[in-house]
């Protein structure tokens, strides 16, 4: 190894290799970003769900004084130990540079703030006390405190150790009736809801028509009044089973000592995380994701699951598929087999491409002031005149986001048609029209079953596309919380003009729209994940389909 | 047996025949109309953008012979829907008339108590509901004015019904003595009084006043001597400025704020020497006087705050009518302004806009009266030979021009002309202001910052994976950056504003560093690398540099971002926007451009990569290998001959991404803090089109200037998208077509 040089450095950045190691520096960043982003998202969505270890520490608020602090760390940061005592949060310990802060969450919302950021000099005796219970809310969040005692009815049942054990057990009973009540809340009284507004728009109806005679009106009150009936039953039922759920309470101890009693309707789950093993763990864990795909969300959107977004984004991306894909691929034969190809179409085949080129929100836009005012509008005036004026179809809803997101993907779905058409040798059209075929014979029995991967391509990255946006679909049809989904049990069960919520839409509203963004953001880093693997994996089995597809035709040309 | 045979044969020929011309025509039809129905997005846009652009229209609807034969009419005024008129006389007789056929429709005698007849007539809010009747020059009535709507038989009928809100016996103004001009203003339970006599008295008075109770003493009461004849006296609907003028367009300018100590601000001339002062107005919101003199110039004096933050009057704007005005009316609701000449020419005026939007005859008669509906849709005007003339005023969006949407306007308010973007604010009297120019600046700003860091990126990135990359890693490579093109933008918007903005704002020295020590540190590496002993080298195969790299650019980062707080504190005392802002002024604000660039340049990135990638890789073999035959380096094949080759094909890339980040919506609008100013520095903020319109069309109300505005917007992204493109795919065709002959 000889030593370098002036002349050999001259030499060497002559030669152009510092710019090509520059270029490849760049590949690496590029590389580097997707899989890093990748996998903060990756870590940070599937981290959530573990069941931390809950820490209890003695904090000094100053140099004598000090409390007891529970909770879980979140984060830490370091902070520049002249910044931390400017801003007033006291002396930084001398010599050092920087203070180390730690974001505790100690939950128990509705008794104190429910995160905070603590100096870790300050922190003493952190400790894991096995007997710590994490207790998951329908509201205020999470709780943590010790079991003293379970009640029934305000008579204390058992207290010390096996009360653990025992509220195990009454907390099935509580499950148990929770579920009742949801189905028969969302079952059979929603039934009966949409019913009586199904009779009080026919009424209205006939109302419109003249038509309010008294024949007329006798089956729609005799209807109503047997509804009535049947609900005054369900409301008695769901009575008692509030009662019975209300009848159960237990005594928790806080971080500040109190003792506070929380009733047991207001527990979803109950857990002992420092106590658990990693399997234990484990099978919390995969409860919990499953959880989160299954179940409606609660508190403004920053806890629960995202059911009804994942149906929703599922919903209308399954009908915009079946909209874009006969109109694109129609479109594709009609520019590739049937139209004289000449400057027109080639002006018309670069305008298609362009369009895939055009910003979302201009669809978005479109979609609002044509088919939610105009068509929708004058749907309304035609079909839905009882309804009036509240809008049926002239508001957002499920069919014209579809719609939307059609025309949106429509050049998706022609530009990788007319690719699959393209590449079709013409040998094969040649000699199906020579056995006497006809054109569409030909089209329908020998092109279109060879170019399906094709089609099933542009359909696939149409979908992925569909299911990613947001911008266009916030005008047409997109809401933060749909009491309904767009699917159900009442006729006519799709409910095109409801609103529906959408994955991507939950990450930009729980994100930035949020009150406790703090609280919220785990399960936005969670509904993230869930919407990049949705996407990630429709676009890798596109692009191996998009590779089929070419070493088949490679082989047919040979 | 055959001859079925042939029939049948036949048949299924004919039918194959049949469902072959079917299927011609749907397909025809439907790939036809899906085309059509993309031309339709187009179409739709610029129908629902057209109307901001249409001049207005007056239009004669009805004509018919004055029913009355009196004319001494104190008061004549329209109602809202522009169907009824409403006409007080003197003697106290108040008469509701069809605008159609001037029919009777009510017809009420207003009780004088005794006074001989009104004298004068004047309105409390701007619309006309309550009137001030002053009797005999001396007594005060007030009147309510109110219409019910009723449906009979489907049709629309308006009842009118007056109602005296305190009470109907008059009040007598005894401090001053024949009352000349008039104010009254209502502000919730307060009325103040301001009046001025012959004798140039001017009186002010406050009473507390409740609907259904007669005024009390008033609570407070002052006289005061004039300066002038006052021939024009103007009050604001807040009881802030008082403006007394004569006919030589002399105005004297009060601050009445404070009626108990009433300050004469300044005093100045409104009409040019030598010219008389014909109308003096005021324009709604009571900022700005309107001045018309008597050669028909009309002039906006706005009010303005000047750097002693003293308030004066500035002559900002105006326009000429070529005749002296017979009429002069504000409009009730918007800052426009309607003006007939004495040559009977009708000329509507948007002073925000600065715009006359229409200028036309109206009639050849004389004008005696005239009366704008409040939505200034309808114009009642009464002649001097006894005709009424209703006509219809189409003028929905005055408040666009080419000027007010592009170009800087003078608000009232602000003391210079500015760009300014604000749809809504919770004033009454707000005037929206629709200047496009900051939201194409941030848009523009957005994008210049993305492409910045992507541009370098992307298309280093792609001539070293075309050229210089082994297969088997661009194989991997290629299809992992693509996937990157699919990642929802509202997922890098989210990542951009939730997690990487702080952590730019905690590490900003390390961020802005990278730029400078990453390409650094990799040539350090390279130079490093070169001196190795081969058989150190050959343990990395030629094309794996860039997988050779990783560590190296983890490391670098690594670095970067462990060192930058020593070098912080040393440099910039710890703290570098607190130093770049004691030193250069330079404001920090958490979600900024810097963070914008980069996470849109993200989203652009695989874009320009793919574009550019394919167009290096499909450069025809021939010529690079003719090169590397003559004897040149592989870097000198490459920026003389494949980059040469392909640089179209690069333009084009550039186009597409650029026309991507110009339109992205979700990443700005969740990484920055959406503040439409007019900035081009990387620590703020921007608003641009697209998220101006995401965050304000799904509330703006359907036909709204404001709505077709944000059409406006769209539009202009479609065709400057569109046109992005077409350049783009213009310039591939050809270059496709080039590669194809080489």
């Amino acid at each position: 190894m000889s030593k370098p040089s002036v002349n050999h450095i001259k030499k060497w950045w002559r030669s152009g290799e510092p710019w090509i190691w520059l270029n490849a520096g760049a590949v690496s960043v590029s590389v580097l970003i997707v899989f890093g982003l990748l996998a903060l998202i990756a870590v940070r969505g599937l981290g959530h769900f573990w069941p931390a270890d809950i820490v209890e520490m003695q904090y000094f608020t100053d140099e004598t004084q000090q409390v007891k602090v529970i909770g879980e760390i979140i984060e830490s940061e370091s902070v520049d130990a002249k910044q931390y005592t400017e801003s007033g949060y006291g002396e930084a310990p001398a010599g050092e540079p920087k203070v180390i802060r730690l974001l505790i969450k100690t939950g128990n919302r509705d008794l104190q703030t429910d995160f905070r950021w603590l100096a870790e000099h300050k922190i003493k005796q952190q400790s894991k006390p096995g007997n710590l219970i994490v207790l998951e809310r329908v509201e205020w969040g999470d709780f943590y405190g010790y079991l003293k005692q379970v009640n029934e009815q305000g008579e204390l049942v058992v207290e010390g150790e096996s009360a653990w054990g025992e509220l195990e057990k009454r907390m099935q009973r509580v499950t148990a009736l929770r579920t009742e009540i949801k189905s028969l809340e969302k079952g059979a009284i929603g039934t009966i809801n949409h019913q009586l507004e199904k009779l009080r728009l026919e009424r209205k109806k006939l109302a419109l028509t003249n038509d309010l005679t008294p024949e007329n009106i006798a089956p729609i009150d005799a209807q109503k009044k047997a509804l009535d009936i049947k609900y005054q039953a369900l409301r008695m039922d769901l009575n008692r089973l509030y009662s019975e759920i209300e009848r159960d309470s237990a005594h928790f101890e806080v971080m500040d000592g109190r003792v506070v009693e929380l009733p047991m309707a207001t527990f979803i789950s109950a857990q002992k995380p420092n106590a658990m093993n990693a399997l234990e763990k484990g099978v919390t864990y995969v409860k919990s994701f499953i959880n989160f795909l299954t179940e409606d969300p609660r508190e403004a959107n920053t806890e629960g699951g995202v059911f009804p977004a994942i149906f929703g984004t599922v919903m209308m991306v399954l009908l915009m598929a079946a909209l874009v894909t006969p109109l694109g691929v129609i479109a594709a034969i009609y520019l590739r087999e049937y139209a004289k190809q000449g400057t027109m179409i080639r002006i018309i085949r670069i305008a298609v491409n362009n369009l895939a080129g055009v910003p979302s929100i201009v669809y978005g836009v479109f979609g609002l002031g044509f088919f939610v005012y105009f068509l929708g509008g004058n749907i309304d005036q035609l079909f839905y005149p009882e309804a009036l004026p509240g809008a049926t179809f002239g508001t957002p809803g499920l069919m014209w986001a579809s719609l939307t997101l059609a025309l949106l993907t429509l050049p998706v779905v022609i530009v990788s048609t007319e690719e699959g058409l393209s590449r079709i040798p013409g040998s094969l059209r040649e000699g199906s029209l020579a056995l006497g075929a006809t054109k569409f014979e030909t089209i329908w029995k020998v092109i279109l079953p060879m170019s399906s991967p094709a089609i099933m391509t542009g359909m696939i990255l149409a979908v992925a596309r569909a299911a990613g946006e947001v911008a266009p679909l916030m005008m047409v049809g997109v809401v933060k919380l749909a009491p309904e989904l767009p699917l159900d049990g009442n006729m006519p069960y799709l409910h095109l003009d409801r609103k529906f919520m959408h994955l991507g839409f939950h990450i930009y509203d729980v994100g930035f729209q949020s009150p406790n963004v703090e609280a919220a953001r785990p399960l936005v880093y969670a509904t993230a994940f869930l919407l990049v693997l949705v996407i990630v994996l429709l676009n890798l089995s596109a692009i191996i389909l998009r590779n089929r597809l070419r070493q088949k035709y490679k082989a047919l040309d040979n | 047996m055959k001859h079925t045979s042939i029939t049948e044969q036949n048949w299924h020929q004919r039918k194959r025949a049949i469902v072959d011309k079917l299927a011609r025509y749907t397909i025809g039809l439907g790939g036809i109309s899906v085309i059509f129905a993309i031309v339709l997005i187009f179409f739709y846009l610029l129908w629902v953008v057209f109307p901001i652009f249409q001049s207005p229209t007056v239009e004669l609807k009805h004509q018919f012979d004055s029913p009355f034969t009196q004319n001494d009419a104190r008061y004549q005024a329209i109602d809202d829907s522009g169907t009824l008129a409403v006409r007080i006389q003197s003697d106290g007789m108040m008469v509701f008339f069809s605008l159609e056929n001037g029919e009777e429709v009510n017809r009420e005698q207003i009780a004088l108590n005794g006074a001989e007849e009104i004298s004068q007539i004047v309105k409390v809010d701007a619309e006309g509901r309550q009137l001030a009747l002053v009797l005999d020059n001396q007594h005060l009535l007030f009147l309510d004015i109110a219409y019910r709507v009723n449906f009979v038989n489907d049709k629309r009928t308006l009842i009118p019904m007056v109602s005296f809100p305190y009470g109907d016996e008059p009040l007598t103004l005894e401090a001053i003595d024949h009352i000349k001009h008039l104010k009254i203003v209502r502000d919730d339970e307060m009325l103040t009084l301001l009046a001025i006599d012959r004798n140039r008295q001017f009186l002010v008075q406050s009473y507390l006043a409740e609907k259904g109770y007669e005024l009390e003493e008033p609570q407070f009461s002052s006289v005061h001597d004039t300066p002038l004849d006052t021939d024009f006296m103007l009050v604001d609907s807040a009881a802030r400025w008082l403006y007394l003028a004569n006919k030589k367009g002399q105005v004297y300018f009060y601050n009445i704020y404070d009626i108990e100590s009433i300050e004469l601000i300044s005093q100045l001339t409104v009409v040019e020497p030598g010219r008389r002062l014909e109308k003096l107005i005021m324009l709604l919101g009571g900022n700005s006087l309107i001045a018309a003199d008597n050669e028909g110039s009309v002039r906006q004096w706005s009010l303005q705050r000047d750097d002693k933050n003293q308030y004066r009057l500035v002559d900002v704007r105006g326009y000429k009518s070529n005749h002296s005005l017979s009429i002069l009316l504000p409009e009730m609701r918007r800052k426009g302004l309607v003006s007939i000449n004495q040559l009977g020419d009708i000329l509507l005026y948007h002073t925000t806009a600065d715009r006359v939007l229409l200028e036309t005859k109206l009639t050849d008669k004389e004008i005696k009266r005239a009366a704008l509906s409040s939505r200034a849709d309808k114009l009642f005007v009464e002649t001097a030979d006894g005709q009424f003339l209703n006509y219809a005023v189409n003028n929905p969006h005055p408040e666009v021009s080419w000027n007010s949407l592009w170009g800087k306007v003078q608000y009232e308010g602000y003391n210079e002309p500015k760009y300014i973007w604000q749809s809504s604010s919770s004033g009454n009297d707000f005037e929206p202001k629709f200047s496009l120019a900051p939201l194409t600046f941030g848009t523009l700003k957005a994008a210049f910052y993305a492409m910045l860091l992507a541009m370098p990126l992307a298309i280093m990135g792609a001539i070293y994976t075309a050229y210089f990359m082994s297969p088997k890693m661009r194989n991997l490579v290629k299809p992992s950056i693509e996937v990157m093109e699919a990642l929802p933008t509202v997922i890098l918007g989210f990542l951009a504003g939730l997690w990487f903005a702080p952590v730019v704002e905690e590490n900003l020295l390390a961020v802005l560093s990278l730029v400078i020590v990453v390409p650094a540190g990799l040539l350090l590496f390279a130079g490093l690398w070169a001196t190795t002993p081969l058989n150190v080298r050959r343990l990395v195969p030629k094309g794996w540099e860039a997988a050779l790299l990783m560590p190296v650019v983890i490391f670098i980062v690594w670095a970067a971002f462990a060192l930058a707080p020593s070098i912080e504190a040393v440099l910039f005392g710890g703290n570098i926007k607190l130093w770049m802002f004691e030193n250069f002024g330079i404001t920090y604000d958490q979600r900024n451009s810097l963070v914008v660039g980069i996470a849109m340049g993200l989203a652009v990135i695989p874009t320009i990569f793919s574009i550019t990638e394919d167009a290096i890789f499909s450069v025809p073999g021939h010529l690079t290998n003719g090169s590397l035959a003559l004897g040149a380096t592989p870097w000198q094949t490459l920026t003389q001959v494949v980059l040469l080759t392909a640089s179209p094909g690069i333009f084009s890339a550039v186009m597409i991404g650029l026309g991507r980040a110009v339109g992205e919506t979700m990443i700005v609008l969740m990484a920055t803090g959406n503040t439409p100013i007019m900035d081009m520095s990387i620590f703020e903020g921007m608003r641009t089109l697209s998220a101006n319109i995401a965050v304000e069309l799904p509330e703006s109300a359907v036909a709204s200037t404001h709505y077709r505005i944000l059409f406006l917007a769209a539009l202009v992204l479609f065709i400057v998208t569109f046109m992005f493109n077409t350049v783009a795919e213009v310039v591939r065709q050809r270059l496709r077509e080039r590669y194809s002959s080489l």
